[in-house]
């Protein structure tokens, strides 16, 4: 019988879909891993609802781990802020402006450039090439970026 | 509640297949984008609402006929002019933002519809900014009124009113159906009535 830390490493090795440098766990969407009675139970949350990512991610956790049961969970529990410390600097170190935190966000409505840290970025498009994303362009350097939305 | 779930779903189903139709096509690119992504985003939010109302969505999404649905008339208007289908997104928002924050306490996906939902006000919001002083827009709006109060039960339409700055008149009502929604169901229906029994996908 594997043990709950088993089934986190092999979630930490399921690279998102759409954006493969994070993991499933870096991201954020595992929600609980329960080892008991003898069954693996993974409640997983979606992040966005139209993301067509969600079908794969769930295939992918019962490839990796087959003897698991994979709930997903509908509810409110997934914002961005649910998005690890770890997974925020992978997406920077890959050009993705990581999603700031729900309440820095409303509040400062700053967007930093992830190449170059400048904060003198323009929205170029609320929407871009998947739900999660927008489109903004750094004044500075003068690099598009693509901006993970703090939802 | 189950009834006003179903409105829920077959308004986003709807909307976001007419959202769709300007993949391509859209005046900007932005906008292509923009509308693609927003109708992804809708049709997901009509599947998650399905999911609590069916074990099988994809049966209660495309199996009813045409006059069972419980879309709102606002929804189901084949708009080809840029004006009119930039008010009806301006009006369904303001509506649907008022509706999913009643539901939000009694239905948890409800309040994830609505993180989502507030990417779709901005957009829209941005359209009314840019184009409130055009008398091609205000005349759009005027004409689409009755169908946006249509969306909401009776006693959250002068919310409505108040919010979008013009008097309650009759509603145009759920139940009643455009001459435009009968082929848009035989457009939507058409994969899965036509799908081989045991296909998948």
């Amino acid at each position: 019988m594997v043990t709950a830390e088993e089934v986190w490493a092999a979630l930490e090795e399921i690279p998102d879909p759409e954006i493969p440098v994070v993991s499933l766990v870096d991201l954020g969407v595992i929600r609980s891993v329960d080892v008991s009675d003898g069954r693996v139970r993974v409640a997983f949350t979606p992040t966005f609802l139209g993301c067509p990512a969600l079908e794969f991610m769930k295939r992918a956790i019962e490839e990796r781990v087959p003897e698991a049961e994979v709930e997903v969970v509908q509810d409110d529990s997934w914002s961005t802020d649910k998005i690890t410390a770890a997974g925020r600097e992978k997406l920077r170190a890959a050009g993705f402006a990581p999603p700031a935190p729900r309440l820095v966000q409303i509040q400062s409505q700053v967007h930093r450039c992830p190449y170059c840290g400048s904060p003198e970025t323009r929205l170029e498009n609320l929407f871009g090439p998947t739900p999660c994303r927008s489109l903004r362009y750094c004044e500075s350097c003068r690099q598009p970026f693509e901006q993970f939305k703090t939802i | 509640m189950n009834e006003l779930l179903l409105g829920l779903a077959d308004d986003e189903l709807v909307i976001g297949w007419r959202d769709s139709e300007w993949t391509g096509i859209a005046p900007m690119l932005e906008e292509d984008v923009a509308f693609s992504s927003i109708a992804q985003n809708e049709i997901g939010h009509a599947r998650a609402v399905y999911e609590l109302l069916s074990d099988d969505a994809d049966a209660l999404a495309f199996d009813r006929d045409p006059t069972e649905y419980r879309c709102a008339p606002l929804v189901q208007l084949h708009l080809l002019d840029w004006a009119h289908t930039i008010a009806r997104r301006w009006l369904y928002e303001v509506a649907d933002e008022i509706r999913i924050g009643a539901l939000m306490d009694e239905v948890p996906v409800a309040a994830k519809i609505n993180r989502e939902e507030a990417y779709h006000r901005m957009h829209a919001e941005m359209w009314h900014e840019r184009l409130k002083a055009e008398p091609r827009f205000r005349d759009a709006v005027a004409e689409l009124w009755p169908y946006a109060l249509g969306v909401l039960q009776p006693e959250q339409r002068a919310e409505l009113a108040a919010r979008v700055g013009l008097d309650e008149v009759a509603a145009v009502e759920r139940g009643t159906f455009d001459d435009s929604f009968a082929p848009l169901h035989d457009e939507m229906t058409m994969v899965r009535r036509s799908a081989p029994a045991g296909a998948q996908w």
